[in-house]
């Protein structure tokens, strides 16, 4: 009786662990399949469009009102030691190296990594990856690896556009609301931000793009039957690609920045 | 010419195939027939290499199925699935050509579409059908588009999984006499797995019936209601009573 909990736990951290064998050689064989013909061109540009250009509405919408909310924040707590002009400054910084790539990344796992499992979820469940196969098509190259590239190159162009629209949110409520001069707060914006703070965003995108694609391929292809299972694995694409995101987020942090 | 010798598959405790042996030879149309849950979707899917075999080895023209080249082996098969299995986002000529727009029977797009349009015509649809996508279909006419799919490519081997599934008696008709239509003029090689007797009387050359992992009974389609076997008897005549379980 005593046992039943740490039994439990047992179990949970082998299935885990299991989880996570899994996914590591759904990504070999995602990069195996990723340099081997055959490619398929139109799949890629479905999968841009989709996941790139459908995604720029909610990205910009989250950047503009991070962007806006980062700068009151700033100036409230610069004021406290009479620092109200970083504001342009960290918003800049902030937003690039930090709230564009992980807010724009999270939002796309929300709206991708779910459709992506979904998906592919319901084409398992239809008999239409196995119909996939016997047209002797390679489920993993005609499904996740147009996905997985597409994301990785489109995230990024997200995050920058992103990064963009969340400046200008800044500058909006920097000049509107707290008297910031428009010239003065983009001379600020520009003298302090540099190439590495835009850039290690950008990489960071692509990581995240990278991995909400092929969590939400995962999840789709090993989807339990019938619309609980695609649920199910809907949801677990969501969750995993939103910690995957936050931890990758961490480390290439400690990468770039520390040391 | 397809062969199963010995054929075993399980999941997990459960003993699906047990030792399956079976020929279908060239140009026959073989109909699978038992109960729910006896494993015939899973021989079908063994033969295609979907599922591996846990034992026992599966011949076609006389190659091994599990060492065969897996791209020119599938291009000899075409399948109709359950339920169609047709391709959401892809409109129904681009479902029918899905085999000639890409991989080595890749056509230009205009003959693929011609193709499409053509085995469209055979299976009793419109043209105005082509360009349609798969959701506008009802449920017969998704069955005929999943039909041309599979002779899209004129395949030697044809499998037919439950192909009146879900079909009212007029259409289930409609689809059976398509299928031995098709068979027949292409000299295809068939198997049809099927619980529907109609479908079986209108189908098939030979019958063979799977039950408790291996093949209880195979012969020709016309000794099948005096074969004297009990497990057909009771199969073929919808009987509670008899060798096997009604709750299984």
């Amino acid at each position: 009786m005593i046992l039943t909990p740490v039994a439990g736990i047992g179990r949970s951290t082998l299935a885990l662990l299991a989880g996570i064998g899994k996914i590591g050689l759904y990504f070999l064989q995602t990069m195996a399949a990723l340099l081997r013909p055959p490619f398929y061109l139109r799949e890629f540009w479905n999968a841009l469009w989709t996941i790139g250009y459908n995604s720029l509405p909610v990205v910009g919408l989250t950047a503009v009102f991070t962007g806006g909310a980062l700068a009151l924040q700033i100036y409230a707590g610069g004021s406290r030691f009479n620092a109200e002009q970083v504001v342009p400054s960290i918003v800049a910084i902030g937003m690039t190296r930090e709230l564009g790539p992980v807010l724009g990344g999270l939002m796309v796992a929300a709206r991708v990594a779910s459709s992506i499992a979904a998906e592919i979820g319901t084409m398992k469940v239809t008999e239409q990856i196995d119909a996939l196969v016997t047209l002797s098509t390679d489920p993993m190259k005609y499904l996740t690896v147009p996905r997985v590239l597409a994301a990785t190159i489109s995230v990024p162009i997200l995050v920058a556009v992103g990064d963009s629209i969340g400046i200008f949110g800044g500058y909006l409520v920097g000049t509107g609301r707290l008297g910031f001069n428009a010239a003065a707060y983009l001379k600020n914006t520009s003298d302090f931000l540099e190439v590495w703070d835009v850039t290690s965003g950008l990489i960071k995108g692509a990581v995240f793009g990278f991995l909400i694609a092929l969590v939400g391929c995962y999840f789709g292809m090993n989807s339990g039957r019938g619309a609980q299972g695609v649920g199910k694995a809907t949801k677990s694409a969501v969750v995993t690609a939103s910690v995957l995101i936050l931890a990758a987020n961490y480390l290439l942090t400690e990468l770039f920045f520390t040391g | 010419m397809i062969q199963l010798e010995n054929v075993h598959k399980a999941f997990g405790p459960k003993r699906v195939l047990q030792g399956v042996n079976l020929t279908i030879p060239k140009g026959e149309s073989m109909v699978i027939i038992g109960g729910s849950g006896t494993g015939k979707s899973v021989l079908l899917k063994c033969i295609l290499g979907l599922i591996k075999l846990d034992g026992g080895k599966i011949l076609v023209n006389g190659e091994d199925v599990t060492h065969a080249d897996r791209d020119a082996f599938l291009a000899h098969f075409g399948m109709l699935f359950q339920g169609g299995a047709l391709f959401d986002s892809l409109p129904v000529w681009q479902n029918v050509a899905f085999r000639l727009l890409r991989g080595s029977l890749k056509r230009p797009l205009d003959e693929a579409r011609e193709i499409a349009i053509q085995k469209l015509k055979r299976v009793g649809l419109t043209p105005d059908v082509a360009d349609l996508f798969p959701a506008e279909l009802s449920g017969g006419m998704q069955k005929r588009v999943g039909l041309a799919r599979a002779i899209a490519a004129d395949p030697q081997i044809i499998f037919f999984d439950e192909p009146t599934t879900g079909l009212d008696p007029i259409m289930s008709g409609v689809i059976n006499d398509l299928i031995r239509e098709i068979v027949v003029e292409m000299g295809a090689t068939a198997m049809t797995i099927t619980h529907d007797m109609s479908s079986v009387r209108a189908i098939a050359d030979r019958v063979a019936m799977l039950h408790g992992g291996v093949i209880q009974w195979t012969g020709p389609v016309a000794q099948m209601d005096d074969c004297g076997d009990p497990y057909v008897d009771q199969f073929i005549n919808g009987r509670a009573d008899g060798p096997i379980a009604s709750v299984r």
